[in-house]
């Protein structure tokens, strides 16, 4: 018989059973929805009382015409927004600057100052709908545009929730849009985690992800793992700051991926949701129930999307919308199938929120809690992942912690071997692939023309400049400066920097003028590269 | 043969790149990797003082023609015409031409396999 592994590394068994639970304590362990620690999820009702968000990742172009497709989901059931913004913003480089040459508005929109953001949420009532920034170097300075929008639409701020990502952690793991080094830029987090908790109460002003290292090649197991590390990283930080942990854990939320084998996904949704319980109650000494519960987007996973025969990626995205329903997602968002070739045309999006709607609505996955708790297979599938977690949270510790294994390269050198390790498997077909390496057609790798590729226009990057240069002059200049003054000096001291940015967000000072107040302070981190 | 592999522009995807080097490595190339976020003026210092045969480009943001061109433009001002380009990443098939009028060696689009890689690095190349 075939040997069968999980992608976390351990073997599948062709048959489980009552023995495979023996000397476990269901009801300590697994016990019931909506209580700790909450492996079958953080709601006793789940989706019968409420059905998962969907909130697919959009952003593209120049704000005018993100609004313009924010508006086109919304009115096909998108129930709230996930924002792209493009590498200048998410860079703290403005839409002028050299290095953003040719990459204005490009993989999402441009934002270069308030009245760009304004011009993004025209006419969407913050206060009713829910919006995560996908947005982490330059997560003060964006998510204090935002909430300068809604205030200036009337929201009241306890009704503003906003998910600006801010997990910078593994900005320097994956996707690498960090800008300063980490120590001021974990202050940075911080200071918006403090004042979002004081000023607009429901918005989740970190969002913790596994999803970009998995992304990046690590294993399920790394990705909890890693995941879980980071968010102690900043759980403990906020208390070092004095904070009483249960002021901001109900507000921690989490993005994590699910692309894989879908009972090892399943497992992994299970055992990270016992984790993080037990390490919020016992660790960190959290009294409140809602600091225990690991909320969390599942989904994405466009590194599982191939070239090869595109509409075979839709297919995809119904078992990582089936795999995430079934892990008790609170969020949900697909990649989509043009994921390989292009920034999303309008028609995959909607496939991929048609897809969600599908597994909603039609597929049952939603109709009761937990459906697969007390599966010999899944039960004993979650302890093995709780074990095999366990053991990757000790080698960080090894590596020093888990700040300590960022700054000095040692994190990402493992996931870089682990993606090297995956590219291995999959070249010599251990890791299956339909239509990359069995079940291949005739001519299936060349690329599909016709999928519609993005027209990139070019004249959104003249449109971008010409209104910055426009709100430059527009400006009180004065201000403006005396704003960034202010940001530069408190960056030399110790205190929160939102209120000063928040003065120089509206002085419509620049994004670009907003990050070099704080590099020249804090300066520029230099990457690890152990190679 | 010695090979620069960079990341240009603003893309922080490094995956693909990092997943690359420990392939040519592996099949005994000297290879050098550059980190995330480099001009193409810093690229093509690095090109000429570590006097590479072959410089890849990893793109996944699509900027690549323009990053390309840079590239390309520099290494010709320091008359290091002869270190050959290669670009790696999501480029669409219209863009193909683009690249290679360009001057652009080699392009391993999106789903190249990885042994095809080595094996041009072996081959037509070296």
């Amino acid at each position: 018989m075939k040997d069968l592994r999980t992608h976390a590394g351990f073997p599948i068994k062709p048959v489980y059973g009552p023995d495979d639970l023996a000397g476990r304590d269901v009801e300590r362990d697994v016990g019931r929805p909506g209580e700790y620690p909450f492996t079958r999820g953080i709601h006793a009702h789940m989706y019968r009382e409420r059905l998962w968000t969907m909130r697919q990742y959009i952003g593209f172009g120049t704000p005018a015409e993100t609004n313009a497709r924010f508006k086109y989901l919304m009115a096909h059931g998108q129930d709230a927004l996930n924002v792209a913004f493009d590498l200048p913003t998410q860079l703290g480089l403005d839409s002028d600057d050299p290095r953003a040459d040719g990459e204005v508005g490009r993989v999402g929109m441009a934002i270069d100052t308030l009245a760009d953001m304004e011009e993004a949420f025209a006419g969407i009532p913050l206060d009713r709908v829910s919006v995560s920034l996908t947005i982490n170097g330059m997560a003060a300075p964006i998510t204090a545009m935002y909430f300068a929008v809604a205030d200036a639409q009337g929201a009241a701020r306890e009704r503003v929730v906003t998910t600006p990502q801010n997990d910078i952690l593994k900005e320097f793991v994956a996707r690498g849009t960090w800008i300063y080094p980490v120590r001021p830029s974990l202050r940075l987090v911080g200071d918006l985690i403090e004042y979002a908790a004081r000023h607009y109460p429901r918005s989740n002003p970190v969002s913790v992800c596994g999803y970009h290292i998995r992304e990046a090649g690590c294993t399920t197991a790394q990705e909890m793992a890693y995941g879980l590390a980071i968010a102690a990283a900043y759980i403990e930080m906020m208390v070092r700051r004095g904070m009483d942990v249960d002021a901001f854990a109900p507000r921690v939320s989490f993005n994590f991926t699910a692309w894989g084998k879908i009972f090892e996904e399943v497992a992994k949704f299970r055992a990270g949701r016992r984790l993080y319980a037990r390490m919020l109650r016992e660790r960190f000494g959290a009294r409140d129930a809602k600091s225990w519960m690991f909320r969390t987007l599942i989904g994405g996973g466009g590194s599982a999307f191939v070239v090869q025969e595109p509409e075979n990626n839709i297919v995809r995205g119904a078992y990582i919308a089936l795999a995430a329903a079934l892990s008790g997602a609170q969020t949900m968002a697909l990649p989509t199938y043009d994921e390989a070739y292009t920034i999303p045309s309008a028609k995959a999006q909607l496939i991929a929120l048609r897809t969600m709607q599908i597994c909603a609505e039609e597929s049952g996955a939603a109709d009761t809690v937990d459906p697969l708790a007390g599966s010999y297979y899944v039960e004993a599938l979650t302890n093995a992942m709780e074990d095999k977690i366990t053991e990757e949270l000790a080698a960080v510790e090894r590596m020093g912690g888990i700040v300590d294994a960022i700054a000095s390269g040692a994190l990402q050198a493992e996931v870089a071997r682990q993606a090297y390790r995956f590219e291995q498997a999959l070249a010599a077909g251990e890791v299956p692939k339909v239509g990359v390496n069995c079940h291949v057609a005739e001519g299936a790798a060349e690329a599909d023309p016709e999928v519609a590729l993005y027209a990139f226009d070019p004249a959104v990057a003249e449109t971008q400049v010409a209104k910055l240069a426009r709100v430059r002059r527009e400006r009180d200049d004065r201000t403006a400066r005396a704003a960034l003054r202010r940001l530069s000096d408190e960056a030399r001291g110790t205190e929160n920097l939102m209120p000063a940015i928040v003065e120089a967000v509206k002085a419509y000072a620049t994004l670009g003028e907003i990050n070099r107040a704080m590099k020249d302070v804090f300066g520029e981190h230099k990457e690890p590269i152990q190679w | 043969m010695k090979v620069l592999i960079a990341k240009p522009g603003l893309d922080g995807h490094d995956r693909g790149a990092k997943v690359v080097v420990q392939a040519l490595r592996d099949a005994g190339l000297e290879v050098v990797y550059t980190g995330l976020k480099r001009t193409p003026e810093e690229i093509v210092a690095e090109a000429v003082e570590e006097d590479v045969d072959v410089v890849g480009l990893s793109i996944l943001s699509g900027a690549h023609v323009p990053l390309a061109r840079r590239v390309l433009d520099g290494l010709r001002a320091q008359g290091a015409d002869d270190v050959r380009v290669v670009v790696g990443g999501i480029v669409p098939p219209r863009d193909l031409d683009a690249l290679r009028a360009l001057g652009v060696s080699r392009v391993f689009p999106m789903g190249t396999p990885l042994a095809e890689i080595v094996k041009a690095f072996q081959g037509d190349l070296a």
